[in-house]
């Protein structure tokens, strides 16, 4: 079957054709490409960090704390609702309820018999506020048995608040590193408890680290001047007070403050960084929704005179004394910051609090001179990889390896053509793969070269000894190609980054090499078989 | 025009006359790679599987190694420091960090990596730039030795199957004998170069393990077609004159696998030399196991003489 029809002519050029426009955008810049009319085929093949350089980091988010903030705070709230308010009666407990991480449920002992009924109806109550978790499941089962009552967090519920700390986290994360949305940076879901991120062209992953590692808890205490941190530290710390450091550019130090917020970070509406009002040094503007401003004016009322400290993360930035009421709903940050300090807290004070710390588990960053390095290696490398297997082919097969070398330039083509159609990413193994692709790409035409010599030497015409060649080549390319095609498909399930993309351009080069070899192969050899009839064909 | 020839048309090797010979060839090879592997000079663990720091800098100048030393010292982390390259390019390798009192170990390595660069930037100026950052925790390391291991069972037990579907058990238990031989042996090379052995090397691997079982897949399709064909001829015989008829195929295919490899490992740049050097002994090696051990294997346990009725293509009922 050497003869094709004429669609199917056109239909195998056309193919080549329609890769290579596919390909075209690689060879020109962005912007030019963006310049094109909207017909032009504009999907390019990005290169991957190790190519063009830039971070990747593997964060873990901590959804276990998640779960024991959740129960920690339902805990107090069963408490509260053991204490007498209004026509609410007392319900007397054996002792605190008991949390245990490990199954996730709370315990309380009922002390009277007769309250059991009451403190478990309450308990029903306050944990049906949840609302439903998917199908009709609630968050928490709540068993009575005896004076005892257990609540558990359903699994289901586990999961859901899980993936909602995972979400939440990555909403932050995005509003830290790209607040104007406006950066190619890659932020997703990975698994149950990761994020991945990618941040081409930023090359230094350790401020990139600092904005997302911090929890970014921003909140605003009264100051207790009635004891000095030194008594607190030495053991006189009146309940409802904590200890908490001063943050180096405010002079360091300690200051003992009220453990109960006066405002919270979330009720902060924007935040921005901007040159110091009195002169020197730069602050941070902001201002609250309208519950903050509302409280923050209640509170600035109340405590003209006094001092009152703003803490992020545990470390007061400032703790300026209250001049006057502040009622207007916004304020100032005046530490001592530097401008890139000061714009960082605003980003971090705009993002809001992450829901749990953040562990980055994997970190990886190419400067973009080495990438740079590698793309003309790899470049190089493939025109000569590509030369030497041409050279080759042409010293062995004469003409019918012109033939294929046609094949392999067209199977090149088609390899751009399908990586841009498909968008993807070209990693520096990546290249590796289509090398190697070019290396293993006239196995297919060697397979059928050499049944063709066999065929000749058995006495056939050149025309039937090609015929035969091409179909009863078929079956070991099929087996063979399918059989890498496995390897390929596992690297892409199970590979990490660079692997991946490696995976994939092996993949994409098995298959469009052996069409080239069987179809375009064949369409040239058949042609010009059947043009000039020849006598003999050496190869 | 007078075309190159490699191998002559007509080959007559005795390959299964050889297999004893190849057997103890083979079973040598592959304790000593087990031995590379396990006992000396042992695999060099690269960051991925390891977990810790590399970090990969340049300077404007030829950098003091000691005093890089000396400062990292200083931090209390060991690492080893070389020059990469060249006197401007110096390496840092860790091992997992140690975490301090009340650290979580997977962020320690975030927090020492940090130390390391302050310390580089005090010591050699701030023009110094980081070229390459790896930091993997303990917990990501263990999760990438898992599936670096998942991947190479899945892949073989994968092709196995296939070749079972399209053949018979014994032949796919041959190829992944093969398969087994392949990847000991390269492995073995890995350690015995001392290259870094990381995910690079895994994806070289199933690359090596995709190619031999190619390579088997052409040898075994020929020996199938040639039972038709010769129905009473001598097993072994017969699979010689198979993979006579193939041997061409495998040298110019290995050929120009090589060719093109060798042109990734001279000049492809450091970055992809260790994983380029295992994929080209890897094909080596493949290429031998398909000879000498796969093909050998079906003498060993027979094969089904009678594929008349089987047509190509379809599947092969043992």
């Amino acid at each position: 079957m050497l003869q094709y029809r004429l669609w199917q002519r056109v239909l195998i050029i056309g193919a080549v054709v329609v890769a290579a426009l596919f390909a075209v955008p690689n060879f020109f810049s962005k912007e030019e490409v963006a310049a094109w009319p909207g017909f032009a085929p504009k999907s390019r093949i990005a290169l991957g960090l190790d190519l063009q350089g830039g971070s990747y980091l593997l964060l873990g988010v901590d959804t276990d704390k998640v779960i024991t903030d959740r129960l920690t705070n339902l805990r107090q709230e069963i408490q509260r609702q053991m204490r007498p308010q209004g026509s609410r009666t007392r319900v007397a407990l054996e002792a605190l309820p008991a949390l245990d991480a490990a199954t996730d449920s709370i315990t309380l002992r009922v002390r009277d018999a007769a309250d059991v009924e009451e403190a478990a109806k309450r308990v029903r109550d306050l944990t049906r506020g949840g609302g439903l978790i998917g199908a009709g499941v609630r968050p928490y089962d709540v068993i009575v048995e005896g004076n005892r009552i257990t609540v558990t967090m359903h699994p289901e519920a586990r999961r859901a608040y899980g993936q909602e700390a995972l979400a939440d986290s990555i909403e932050v994360v995005r509003r830290r590193i790209d607040p104007a949305g406006n950066k190619e940076v890659l932020i997703q879901a990975q698994g149950e408890d990761r994020i991945v991120v990618q941040a081409p062209g930023d090359n230094d992953p350790e401020a990139l680290k600092q904005i997302i590692n911090r929890t970014g808890q921003l909140s605003f205490h009264r100051v207790d001047t009635s004891v000095s941190p030194s008594e607190a530290q030495a053991g006189v710390l009146p309940p409802g007070r904590m200890v908490t450091p001063i943050a180096e550019t405010e002079g360091g130090g300690l200051l003992v403050l009220f453990e109960e917020a006066e405002v919270t970070g979330d009720m902060v509406e924007s935040a921005s960084a901007g040159v110091n009002d009195d002169g020197g040094g730069f602050q941070i503007n902001f201002s609250f929704d309208q519950r903050g401003a509302r409280r923050f004016a209640d509170y600035t009322r109340e405590h003209v005179g006094e001092l009152f400290a703003i803490v992020l993360d545990g470390e007061v930035i400032s703790y300026p004394r209250i001049q006057t009421p502040i009622t207007g709903g916004s304020g100032r940050i005046t530490g001592n910051f530097a401008p890139d300090e000061a714009q960082r807290i605003a980003t971090l004070i705009r993002s809001g609090a992450l829901p749990a710390p953040l562990t980055t588990l994997d970190q990886r960053s190419v400067g973009p001179g080495l990438g740079a390095d590698s793309v003309r290696a790899g470049a190089e490398a493939s025109l000569i990889a590509l030369g030497l297997v041409i050279a080759f082919m042409l010293l062995t097969y004469g003409r019918f390896g012109f033939y294929a070398t046609l094949a392999l330039l067209a199977n090149l083509v088609l390899i751009f053509g399908v990586l841009s159609i498909l968008g993807s990413t070209l990693t520096l193994p990546g290249i590796a793969g289509i090398v190697l692709t070019i290396g293993m790409a006239v196995d297919a035409n060697v397979l059928i070269f050499e049944r063709i010599r066999e065929e000749l030497a058995n006495g056939k015409t050149p025309i039937s000894a090609t015929e035969i060649g091409f179909s009863k080549a078929f079956s070991a390319i099929a087996d063979s190609n399918i059989t890498t095609l496995i390897a390929a498909w596992i690297m892409l399930m199970l590979g990490a980054g660079p692997v991946r993309g490696f995976a994939l351009t092996l993949a994409v080069g098995v298959v469009t090499s052996v069409f080239s070899a069987i179809v375009i192969t064949r369409l040239i050899a058949g042609s010009y078989l059947l043009a000039k009839r020849p006598k003999t064909i050496t190869l | 025009m007078k075309l190159l020839k490699l191998i002559p048309d007509k080959t007559a090797i005795p390959f299964t006359k050889y297999r004893w010979h190849a057997l103890v060839i083979t079973l040598v090879a592959f304790f000593a790679s087990l031995f590379a592997i396990f006992i000396a000079p042992g695999l060099n663990y690269g960051v991925d599987f390891r977990g810790g720091i590399t970090l990969e800098l340049t300077d404007r100048q030829p950098v003091d190694i000691p005093a890089v030393r000396n400062a990292i010292s200083a931090l209390g982390v060991e690492a080893t420091v070389q020059q990469f390259g060249a006197p401007e390019k110096v390496k840092i390798v860790t091992g997992i960090v140690a975490a301090e009192e009340g650290e979580d170990a997977d962020a320690a390595q975030q927090i020492v990596v940090g130390r390391i660069e302050q310390a580089m930037r005090d010591t050699l100026g701030s023009d110094v730039v980081f070229d390459r950052r790896e930091v993997v925790s303990p917990t990501v390391s263990g999760e990438l030795v898992q599936r670096g291991i998942w991947a190479v069972v899945l892949a073989s037990a994968g092709m196995m199957a296939y070749i079972w579907f399209r053949y018979q058990l014994q032949w796919g238990a041959g190829a992944v004998l093969g398969v087994v031989h392949d990847t000991v042996i390269t492995i073995g090379l890995v350690a015995l170069f001392q290259f870094s052995f990381d995910l690079n090397v895994i994806a070289a691997i199933l690359t090596v393990i995709g190619y031999s079982v190619n390579d088997t897949v052409v040898v075994y399709d020929r020996i199938r077609e040639n039972l038709r064909k010769y129905k009473k001829m001598d097993l072994a015989e017969l699979i010689d004159l198979s993979l006579n008829e193939t041997l061409t195929r495998t040298v110019v295919t290995g050929g120009t696998s090589i060719l093109a490899l060798a042109a990734l490992v001279l000049f492809g740049g450091e970055v992809l030399r260790g994983f380029c050097f295992a994929i080209m002994f890897g094909i080596i090696v493949g290429t031998y196991s398909s000879l000498f051990v796969a093909a050998p294997f079906l003498l060993l346990t027979g094969v089904k003489r009678d594929w008349a009725k089987v047509k190509v293509g379809e599947t092969a009922k043992a």
